[in-house]
């Protein structure tokens, strides 16, 4: 069964009549209804290609938090092998909004991180909508010292719509931990790659995104802001999103022309919703050959690039 | 109203015989509503003579009370390209930045400064909370480079005084990449040895505080600064309940651990020199008013635009 967005409901009926064509044609009522279905098909067919063929930045929000996108769970099971999770930051708890272990990628034993949203009610309130708390972020920090001691690659996953904004996670030291996991992405000797899944919210995203190399699917968003709060503070107004996600330049494509993100991972027709294993398979391509681009190069050599395509980011701007 | 405002101030004014009186000259604690001249709050560096509540302080003024006689000489920051995105939302992003511009009569958020406190060589930045909300863009992210690799350059420790209400959105994601590119600053004075000590001021919030201002090897706030990563009224949205009394204050992040240090401004002077002097291995400082340094020829050179006390 497939969640229809917003802006997909023309979509949805036509997907809709197809199927119930099928449907009565299966009950045998001995009209042949099947010429009349593909048609049907072909017409939705060709609109989700329109659809898809440009999708306005809000729409590209939806789409990266779209409840059937496949999250970091199915791209750790289907790209890695021997994954063994680790928990717990060893102080507080162990926060299931982040998850992480030792793996292995193209049989090389890795670390890898990644923010998990769930797929159902239950799994969803486990994991706290992907919103982590500072233990996520100390559980990534640990990880990541973890990987540097033993010279193991680190593989990010980012899809989160930001920290959890809640009292404890606050009296726990939120901020401290963020700039602490941000900091450690930057004392690493390994080599540091970073995909994002689906939404990338803010200094939640930072906290694990601070790569050698950034991928980014190509209606996945990263922002500063949700649009929601952005439209709220600047527009005094919640309801403008559209404008607001227009504004803050959030898609892969305006990320890559600005230098923040080095490549746009393309998704199947539709999103990756509607073909998870094809979505999973262009992730995991982009993932090894990032990590083949930084092979042979020392710690130092590492550490010393990744500072350098920060301070040089931006410089620019659009116009670059 | 109080007896000030209803009594004194036209009392004033008749005696000096002028029908208006600048607004300026009298301000209203924020906190205990004391009308305070602007003079004697200015001496006693924007805190309440009354209930010692701190107000925002301007960072020229700060500097101005801060190094040895008043005297520094401003760091140069780069500029960056302006209006990255072609940014507007209601309004567009270069016309707020004038506007900023002219009520502070600064460039940008950030004032980044070197000279000596208690005669101890050091490079300062405060953030300029007035200048939108002092938050965090290219502008902020140079500057705290430009400081960090000012003082690593003279060997010299870092001060950074934060105060901002976060990222700026007007520059979206480039803002946002503020977070990792200041900490990059932080790690080039780590790696130099030199002590970096944060000053938490009244807000610090959002990326700023899950950035740089929580990374200093000393962490002092200001009494009752807000200092949090999201803001107490998202949270109350988010958790739908009433946050505690001094929730995300100052004091209640020194019970939670969060701080090395509350200090008051008007001692924040003697405690930067004390500590820096002992992490540098340094003897004590002498303490009073001390005549200003010699100014350094060098320096003096490249930026001809000294500020003056």
């Amino acid at each position: 069964m497939i969640t229809y967005l917003e802006f997909e409901k023309p979509l949805s009926e036509i997907e809709g009549k197809a199927a119930e064509l099928r449907a009565l044609a299966k009950s045998g009522e001995g009209v042949d209804l099947s010429k009349e279905a593909e048609a049907l098909d072909r017409k939705a067919a060709e609109m989700l290609r329109e659809l898809y063929k440009s999708l306005s930045p809000w729409q590209k929000c939806q789409v990266a938090r779209h409840p059937n996108r496949p999250h970091c769970k199915d791209y750790i099971e289907a790209l890695f092998t021997e994954f063994t999770p680790l928990a717990g930051d060893r102080n507080f708890a162990d926060d299931q909004a982040v998850m992480g272990g030792l793996a292995r990628f193209d049989d090389r034993p890795v670390i890898v991180i990644g923010h998990e949203k769930g797929h159902d009610t239950q799994t969803r309130i486990a994991r706290n909508f992907g919103m982590a708390r500072p233990e996520g972020y100390r559980k990534a920090i640990r990880l990541m010292d973890l990987a540097e001691r033993f010279g193991l690659p680190v593989i990010t996953l980012v899809d989160t719509p930001g920290a959890y904004p809640g009292k404890g996670a606050e009296e726990r030291g939120q901020a401290e931990a963020i700039a602490r996991s941000t900091q450690k992405c930057l004392q690493i000797g390994v080599p540091l790659v970073s995909a994002i899944i689906g939404e990338g919210g803010s200094g939640g995203a930072v906290a694990l995104a601070t790569a050698d190399r950034v991928a980014m699917l190509e209606h996945s968003v990263y922002s500063v802001i949700s649009p929601e709060g952005c439209a709220s503070i600047l527009w005094k107004d919640a309801e403008k999103m559209r404008e607001a996600a227009e504004a803050l330049r959030l898609t892969a494509q305006d990320l890559a022309k600005l230098g923040v993100i080095d490549r746009i991972v393309p998704e199947p027709l539709g999103g990756a919703q509607r073909d998870p294993a094809a979505s999973i398979a262009a992730v995991g391509k982009a993932l090894g050959e990032m990590l083949a681009e930084l092979d042979g190069k020392t710690g130092a050599q590492l550490m010393k690039a990744r500072r350098r395509r920060l301070l040089d980011l931006g410089a620019k701007g659009l116009a670059a | 109203m109080n007896w000030i405002s209803n009594y004194v101030r036209p009392r004033i004014n008749s005696l000096f015989s002028r029908r208006e009186m600048p607004e300026n000259l009298w301000s209203k604690c924020d906190s205990c509503g004391t009308m305070l001249f602007h003079r004697e709050l200015r001496d006693n560096l924007e805190v309440c003579t009354g209930c010692a509540h701190h107000m925002p302080i301007a960072p020229r003024r700060r500097f101005e009370a801060l190094f040895d006689g008043g005297i520094f000489t401003e760091v140069k920051v780069p500029a960056p390209v302006s209006d990255p995105l072609h940014f507007r939302d209601q309004k567009k992003y270069p016309e707020r930045l004038r506007a900023a511009q002219k009520e502070t009569g600064e460039a940008e958020a950030m004032l980044v400064a070197e000279g000596e406190i208690g005669r101890t060589p050091v490079v300062a930045a405060a953030q300029d909370f007035r200048f939108m909300g002092g938050s965090m863009g290219m502008y902020v992210g140079n500057a705290i480079i430009a400081g960090a690799e000012r003082a690593v350059a003279l060997k010299r420790p870092f001060i950074l005084f934060a105060a901002a209400g976060g990222a700026r959105m007007q520059e979206g994601i480039l803002s946002l990449m503020q977070m990792p590119r200041t900490t990059v600053a932080v790690e080039m004075l780590r790696e130099a040895g030199l002590p970096y000590i944060v000053v938490l001021t009244h807000p610090t919030t959002g990326g700023v505080t899950a950035s740089y201002a929580m990374l200093g090897d000393v962490q002092i706030a200001e009494p009752g600064a807000l200092i949090c990563f999201a803001g107490p009224r998202v949270i109350e949205q988010t958790i739908r309940e009433k946050l505690p009394e001094g929730f995300q204050r100052a004091e209640y992040l020194l019970d939670h651990g969060m701080l090395d240090r509350v200090t008051d401004r008007r001692s924040l002077r003697d405690e930067l020199i004390t500590i820096l002097r002992m992490l540098l291995r340094l003897p004590p400082a002498v303490k009073g008013d001390l005549p200003p340094p010699e100014p350094e020829p060098a320096a003096a050179a490249e930026a001809p635009s000294d500020a003056k006390a």
